[in-house]
């Protein structure tokens, strides 16, 4: 069978990885899995947070590179921080978005990695927005990103539903990342979880032995 | 004009590979086979409603994955040993003994050929059973998936499948899992063949194209 091209074929640290951003009524959830993998057979850290706050009710996770996209969300940080000291208001999603496309866009040699940014504003309320690898901008209601994704392309398009109340996203999230991490041997170790509202945000883990198991399990 | 000749199809020099999903599943009674129909030659499609559930057997069928020609050959070589065996036994042959004659060829000719078969069928003895029998492994599995659409439905069929379906149940199974994997792997489409095999024989089916089920498309 042939090996599917994947993320972590990188240089150095690799989050080879699965990472979703699910949006629901009132919210949106963004999460990961937290293993850090060298090459494809040593791990590096089997705790990480790919889950990264660039802001109040802006969240950001990373797939590829670790280094670049340490790199990248440290600069967006700043520059939205400025930002909003500038506008004297909270940034909005899609501010945030922008700035990494910017620097995804103008770095497109150099980096390789992609970012999932979800959050709520007070305009548009929750969003999802992804910039992929060679800095491509889009909005949706839900996404999927990282090596471990592809094994579950079909288990979310056939259960996402719109407008999914709290609970029954957290599940589909938490579904989700078990089955990747259960086929993906470069995604592992616990769930991380921030539920992202008008409220502020939460940070939620679910460690191995509380995940949801499966026919063969 | 200079004299600029235009880039050759890809047909014309890729090899014919059968990018594929192939889903085989028992349920109490029989198994159910499931198969796409699109054959690629590195960009193209040269063929758009190819059956990959092909007969072993009368009770026992095998669905074909990765290179075309090798798996065709393959699964006529197996149809050709098991007719004789079964003449030899006087009984039709067991699902064990074809996939074990697939498994034979897989492994002895292990370098040169690239092919995934998955046996599936149903006897006397144990009933419903599906044996998958990647490069010369042999192992039995309550259900099995292969192909280059099936990376994208490790996770539906985890979560989804249950012991013990019905017949029904497991043939809207194995068409929703079809239709999610053709829906995001670009060498799997065309229309979804399904065949269920119980005690009674062999009935094969086709889904077409606008009666797949369909999901939540933004």
């Amino acid at each position: 069978m042939e090996r599917h091209n994947s993320y972590s074929q990188v240089k150095g640290v690799s989050t080879g990885t699965t990472i979703l951003a699910v949006k629901f009524n009132g919210g949106v959830i963004i999460g990961s899995d937290s293993r850090a993998s060298m090459g494809e057979s040593y791990v590096s850290s089997k705790t990480i947070n790919k889950l990264i706050q660039v802001h109040d009710k802006i969240f950001c996770c990373i797939a590829g590179s670790l280094a670049d996209a340490q790199a990248v969300t440290k600069m967006a940080k700043f520059q939205l921080s400025f930002h909003s000291i500038q506008m004297e208001s909270p940034p909005l999603v899609k501010a945030a978005a922008s700035i990494m496309r910017e620097l995804c866009y103008n770095n497109k040699e150099e980096l390789q990695a992609g970012f999932i940014t979800a959050g709520w504003d007070r305009k548009k309320g929750p969003q999802i927005y992804v910039v992929s690898l060679g800095g491509m901008l889009l909005s949706q209601p839900f996404t999927i990103g990282g090596s471990g994704s592809t094994y579950i392309y079909g288990y979310v398009d056939a259960k996402f539903k719109p407008d999914m109340s709290l609970e029954e996203a957290t599940q589909f999230s938490t579904n989700a990342l078990a089955l990747a991490m259960g086929r993906d041997n470069v995604s592992g170790g616990v769930v991380h979880l921030v539920v992202i509202t008008e409220a502020g945000a939460k940070h939620i883990v679910v460690p191995g032995d509380k995940l949801p198991k499966f026919h063969d399990e | 004009m200079s004299g600029e000749m235009f880039p050759e199809p890809g047909w014309l020099s890729e090899e014919v590979k059968t990018g594929t999903t192939i889903i085989a599943v028992t349920f109490d009674g029989g198994v159910v086979l499931g198969s796409d129909s699109r054959v690629s030659a590195g960009e193209t499609v040269v063929n758009r409603v190819m059956n990959k559930l092909s007969l072993l057997h009368d009770k026992i069928y095998c669905a074909l994955s990765g290179s075309a020609a090798d798996a065709q050959t393959i699964a006529e070589i197996v149809n050709y040993q098991l007719d004789v065996h079964s003449i030899e036994v006087e009984d039709d042959p067991l699902v064990c003994s074809a996939a074990t004659l697939v498994k034979n060829i897989s492994y002895k000719y292990k370098e040169e050929l690239s092919a995934h078969l998955i046996v599936a069928g149903w006897d006397r003895k144990e009933g419903g059973q599906v044996y998958a029998t990647l490069n010369g492994l042999l192992t039995r599995q309550p259900f099995a998936i292969g192909g280059s659409g099936s990376f994208y439905i490790h996770g539906f069929v985890d979560a989804e499948y249950r012991k013990k379906m019905t017949k029904r149940e497991c043939q809207e199974f194995v068409v929703n899992a079809l239709s999610l994997a053709m829906g995001r792997d670009g060498s799997s489409g065309g229309v979804a063949y399904v065949v269920t095999i119980d005690q009674d024989g062999a009935e094969e089916k086709c889904v077409l194209g606008n009666e797949l089920p369909k999901f939540f498309d933004q």
